[in-house]
């Protein structure tokens, strides 16, 4: 879980920063987006970085997501039966909603590839313009409002998701505990909140 | 102070069992909280009925013997304190207070409020130990241990064994009481003979037992009567996957 996450994890924040070139402009974004297709040329040929970085993803996401349900799957037989008086967890609201969080999580990503990447979904749906797919999307309210519920469940999950991988890896100890929070909270703050900006710019009219 | 006690019976591992209700009067706050379950059994016993059984040794908070879930917090209400050193102070006069078993799959219920907590014992023998030449008692200074170390090992090896954790893990996981032990003895020169060893059996033996796995809720070390820090399963992880590249 801890590795394919920080692999993930790794990628969002890259993939946050990318997204913020739609505020140089239109012409600006599309070449990015044209650029993200030719990465490597000509060491590597056409969009080969481009697909080697979808396997990896995709290889991430399916270890990730079998752990996490190997993980489940052996937690909810290691405790068979509730107490009749309810436990008050002391845990975050973060901890308590990994699971749930977890397949919102993934259901968006399906419906985020079928817009952005198939086009299939996209009201737009032009290869290439990659302005206007993006502004044609979030000027549906409820596209927004399910990308920002979204991204409010992937801030929740990285905020568990970034410690708890560090106490996994080992990296975690009474000296770096109180820096590994705020790393966690700085992280998933600042990716939920790079992400959301974008449609809420396209809702406001700040980008059109 | 009159209290209703709602109790998990239950006759024997293969018994159903049920939440039973009982009123107790005249419970003095001073009183520990076995003190109290004594005075019910006392009473059940003279009435004719089976007393609750519950598991209690030292009742001065080190032995690890008691346990048990009180109003859904193991051990209890208040911090860092072992059900034995909990007080009917702590409560309120016409409380209801439901008094449950460990729940994990690995501690299953032998009767009432007693479970078995021998995979802890197996876990033990899989590696909790060092191994020294057994005689007269080796002279203190010739094995230096700087002591920001022995206050780590020391905080370490304060966990009784009681069980809180899993009891408290939403998972049922053991991975405390194992961090605990792992992280007391691998700090030490003591340890080091079978530092990667003692990890990776421990881990095994863990596994086998059928307690869940670590999520880090944190739970456990809220519950923990001894304050075993979260920071001992980051040590865990890290003594294991230096095992593992280190065979």
């Amino acid at each position: 879980m801890a590795v394919t996450g920080a692999v993930m994890l790794l990628y969002l924040l890259v993939h946050m920063l990318g997204n913020l070139k739609i505020f140089y402009g239109r012409e600006s974004f599309d070449e990015y987006a044209h650029w993200l297709r030719s990465i490597g040329v000509p060491a590597l040929h056409g969009a080969w970085f481009l697909w080697l970085m979808r396997a990896v993803l995709t290889v991430a996401v399916v270890l990730h997501a079998t752990s996490a349900y190997q993980l489940s799957r052996r937690d909810l037989k290691a405790r068979p039966q509730k107490y009749s008086h309810r436990q008050r967890l002391e845990a975050s609201y973060a901890v308590n909603t990994m699971r749930y969080g977890g397949i919102i999580i993934a259901l968006f990503i399906i419906y985020h590839l079928l817009d952005f990447t198939a086009l299939t979904l996209n009201r737009n749906g032009v290869e290439g313009a990659a302005y206007d797919n993006v502004v044609s999307s979030f000027s549906v309210w409820w596209v927004t409002l399910f990308y920002i519920i979204a991204m409010l469940a992937l801030g929740l999950h990285i905020h568990h998701g970034f410690w708890s991988a560090a106490r996994t890896l080992g990296v975690h100890s009474a000296a770096r505990e109180k820096n590994l929070k705020i790393g966690a909270t700085v992280l998933a703050v600042l990716i939920a909140a790079g992400f959301m900006v974008v449609p809420i710019a396209v809702l406001a009219g700040l980008v059109d | 102070m009159n209290l209703t006690l709602r109790i998990w019976r239950q006759r024997g591992p293969e018994d159903r069992g049920a939440m039973v209700t009982y009123e107790l009067a005249d419970v003095s706050p001073d009183m520990s909280f076995l003190e109290m379950l004594d005075v019910l059994n006392e009473r059940l016993i003279l009435e004719g009925e089976d007393p609750v059984a519950f598991d209690h040794d030292c009742r001065e908070g080190i032995c690890g013997m008691c346990g048990m879930v009180i109003n859904g917090q193991a051990h209890g209400p208040r911090d860092r304190t072992t059900t034995c050193q909990l007080h009917m102070r702590e409560f309120a006069d016409g409380d209801v207070i439901d008094v449950e078993p460990w729940r994990a799959a690995a501690f299953p219920v032998m009767r009432d409020l007693v479970v078995d907590r021998s995979g802890f014992d197996r876990i033990i023998g899989s590696g909790g130990y060092i191994s020294v030449v057994t005689g007269s008692a080796p002279e203190a200074h010739s094995t230096p241990v700087p002591k920001p170390i022995a206050d780590a090992a020391f905080d370490n090896a304060t966990c009784i064994g009681c069980g809180a954790c899993v009891a408290a893990c939403p998972n049922g996981s053991a991975m405390l009481f194992t961090s605990a032990k792992v992280t007391h003895l691998n700090l030490l020169p003591q340890g080091a003979p079978e530092r990667e060893s003692r990890v990776r059996d421990m881990v095994a033996q863990m596994d086998e037992e059928g307690f869940g796995g670590c999520t880090n809720t944190g739970e456990c070390t809220v519950a923990c009567p001894k304050g075993i820090p979260l920071t001992s399963i980051g040590n865990l992880n890290r003594e294991y996957l230096r095992a593992l590249t280190k065979r």
